[in-house]
């Protein structure tokens, strides 16, 4: 089903839609008072998008790099060239080590890869311990948002979903009651774990280290009491030297919530006697977006979300409307490169505002992106007949004066004298809820020849 | 100095009394302006609905246009911004890259080129600014609430200085209407939700006319305004620039 549609579907409440609206804004809020703090902020996001477009260009060099560098630390590094091949490394190493449940921390990347199917269809079950993606995996659903997975679900609905898979007795959504629980349930989880699987938001070719964000301190806790670590990054995450993450840390928590910083900036540099650490490096489809001149800096993206908080798409047509991992702005310039077909709708979900380019933190034209996307759609999707049609008769009218003149008066004379019912029926998309313009008997141009004359 | 006014396609036929306002504000200012017959539209449709190719010829037809002037004046921030942004489609002569670079907004034509702010106008009542996207993130005619930059507004700037007007603070000061072009169509719900929100911030915040530099933005606004029969009144820019209440 198209963005339209699902948006459409989701519009049908709209109550919750004006709750999730506001639930974002106020988000969005936070950031903007939490970046008005810093001095310099724009030079900040000049500095991050600089660092990031050294990355991409060099990418080769830092990743062999970081390779080695991880390797003197005594962490196993093993290179993915998709989701199946990434799937599989972390399936043989829990194999080898035995492992019946493993405890993971939120990472984008294998939800992309869809790596919690596919463990449980081999025996091993995965928990979620990001509280947001607990909710969402006992509701059984995808997360909504890539920073706030839960954001799609109130607390009363929180309430229900815990009373049935955690036992809680009804609290009327209490957060705090809610909270303490899944904290008890995550508590008894992490004990059993025999491995955890992080994500990685910044690996660091100089030192072979990586950076892992969280707020609850989820991803500490799974990796400090398993015996063994796994980490999983696109090729994408790599800063040049630690001391970049003075840029990056400052942009990333202020964007993402309005925190200063992230609560647990947890860095990894080896493992623990008698522990195992393994970072997957992970391509899948990133090497051909590298590839796409347009499309190349989607890749500087540090997953902060600020562009999901900020579109005014995004908060009216919730994260699920998108049908990708990675939904809202950034999601549509990064999923129609990995199947056009499939999210040939998404970058035409937007109004070009460019709210999303002036909220990112790493500067990413996304809106001059959706606009390309839309160019090369056009060319390699089916189109809708009447649109396509349409469009192309109006550039032969609009590339001729003559004929512009003609249909313009026809227009007008339509618009003037066919009855008010016909004009806002049905088949008239823009006049389900909006009039249309009170038409004058001449144009513009008719005035100014006779006021000339 | 020669200015060629461009009068965006939908404005011709749908709002005359837009480019009439903006070409009498002009004569008014001391411009010599000149409007090219048989001119038709930036081809910004076409471009924003994935058929850039297609135009092409309209973009070219734009530059024969408008090629002889000094200035190309535009009462939309919009199409301005295509001109500037999107001509790169075109094959760059000298007249490509002249137009591009001499295509103003009309408040900012006003403000950067004219060096005016006081108009002379009046206008006693309670406006809300609806900044367009375009306009505000796209040629930059103020700061946008996403950056953090000095604040400035040059819509504000001008319209600050009419007579009797009291400009009224949005609770959401840039968040977009929802027109977004063929976008009101083929995204309709969220597009009429966005346009509701939108009025119902200028509604709490106690306006009675909301303005803009973008009427295709006004004109999903007003179809809301007027279906729903609220309080509001929808006028150009140039209109209350060029009034004398």
């Amino acid at each position: 089903m198209p963005h339209a549609k699902e948006a459409e579907l989701f519009n049908n409440d709209e109550a919750k839609v004006n709750w999730h609206d506001q639930a974002l804004w106020f988000v969005r809020n936070k950031r903007d008072k939490a970046a008005h703090t810093v001095k310099g902020w724009e030079e900040l996001r000049n500095l991050a998008s600089a660092i990031k477009a050294n990355v991409l260009s060099n990418l080769d060099d830092y990743l062999i790099q970081f390779e080695e560098n991880a390797q003197k630390n005594g962490i196993h590094i093993h290179w993915a060239a998709d989701a199946e091949a990434h799937n599989k490394i972390i399936h043989d190493i829990l194999l080898k080590n035995n492992v019946k449940m493993v405890v993971k921390s939120k990472s984008m990347l294998t939800e992309e890869c869809h790596l919690n199917p596919y463990l449980e269809a081999h025996g091993i079950e995965v928990i979620d311990t990001d509280l947001g993606e607990r909710i969402v995996q006992l509701a059984k659903e995808p997360p909504s948002h890539i920073v706030l997975p839960a954001i799609h679900k109130t607390k009363e609905e929180v309430d229900v979903l815990f009373q049935k898979h955690l036992g809680t007795i009804p609290s009327n959504g209490d957060p705090q009651y809610l909270t303490n629980e899944a904290r008890k349930h995550l508590r008894d989880k992490f004990l059993k774990a025999d491995a955890a699987i992080t994500g990685v938001n910044f690996a660091i070719a100089e030192t072979g280290g990586f950076v892992v964000c969280t707020n609850e301190g989820n991803a500490d806790m799974g990796v400090h009491l398993a015996k063994v670590h796994i980490a999983s990054m696109g090729i994408e995450k790599i800063i040049p030297q630690e001391k970049h993450l003075g840029v990056f840390l400052r942009l990333l928590a202020r964007s993402a919530t309005g925190q200063p910083i992230t609560t647990y900036s947890s860095h990894f540099n080896k493992p623990t006697e008698g522990k195992e650490m393994h970072i997957i490096i992970v391509d899948n489809g990133r090497t051909e977006q590298l590839g796409r001149e347009h499309f190349r800096s989607s890749l500087n993206c540090i997953r902060c979300g600020a562009c999901m908080n900020t579109c005014p798409i995004y908060r009216r047509s919730g994260g699920h409307s998108y049908k990708a991992t990675i939904p809202g702005p950034i999601g549509s310039i990064l999923s129609p490169g990995m199947d056009l077909k499939k999210h040939g709708s998404l970058p035409f979900a937007s109004t070009l505002c460019g709210s999303c380019s002036d909220v990112c933190p790493v500067k990413i034209n996304i809106h001059e992106q959706l606009y390309q996307w839309r160019q090369i759609i056009t060319k390699d999707v089916k189109q809708p007949i009447v649109k396509k049609t349409v469009l192309k008769i109006a550039g032969r009218v609009l590339a001729n004066s003559k004929l512009y003149g003609f249909f313009g008066k026809s227009a007008r004379f339509m618009l003037k004298h066919l009855p008010k019912s016909v004009i806002n029926s049905q088949t008239n998309t823009w006049g389900k809820a909006r009039d249309l313009p009170k038409v004058e008997n001449e144009n513009f141009e008719d005035w100014y020849k006779k006021r000339k004359s | 100095m020669k200015v060629g006014l461009f009068i965006p396609c939908y404005v011709n036929q749908l709002y005359p009394k837009v480019g009439i306002a903006t070409l009498e504000l002009l004569e008014k200012l001391g411009v010599e302006v000149d409007y090219p017959i048989g001119q038709t539209c930036c081809g910004q449709p076409l471009g924003n609905s994935g058929y850039e190719d297609e135009s092409k010829g309209t973009c070219q037809l734009f530059i024969e246009n408008f090629k002889k002037y000094d200035y190309i004046v535009c009462p939309s921030g919009s199409c301005v911004y295509h001109v500037k942004k999107h001509f790169d489609i075109l094959e760059q002569t000298e007249d490509v890259i002249n137009v591009r670079n001499n295509i103003y907004e009309l408040s900012q034509f006003i403000f950067q080129v004219l060096k005016k702010a006081n108009l002379g106008a009046s206008f006693p009542y309670k406006v809300g600014i609806h900044k367009s996207c375009h306009g505000l993130r796209g040629l930059r005619l103020g700061s946008c609430s996403e950056r953090m930059d000095v604040p400035y507004s040059i819509e504000e700037n001008l319209l600050k200085e009419v007579k009797g007007i009291q400009l009224k603070t949005l609770n959401r000061v840039d968040e977009c209407c929802g027109f977004g072009g063929t976008f009101s169509v083929f995204e309709e719900a969220i597009s009429v939700k966005m346009g509701k929100d939108r009025i119902q911030d200028h509604l709490n915040s106690d306006v009675e006319v909301i303005t803009g530099t973008d009427q295709s933005c006004l004109m999903h606004l007003e179809g809301l305004i007027n279906r729903n029969n609220q309080p509001l009144k929808v006028m150009h820019i140039a209109e209350i620039l060029n009034s004398t209440l």
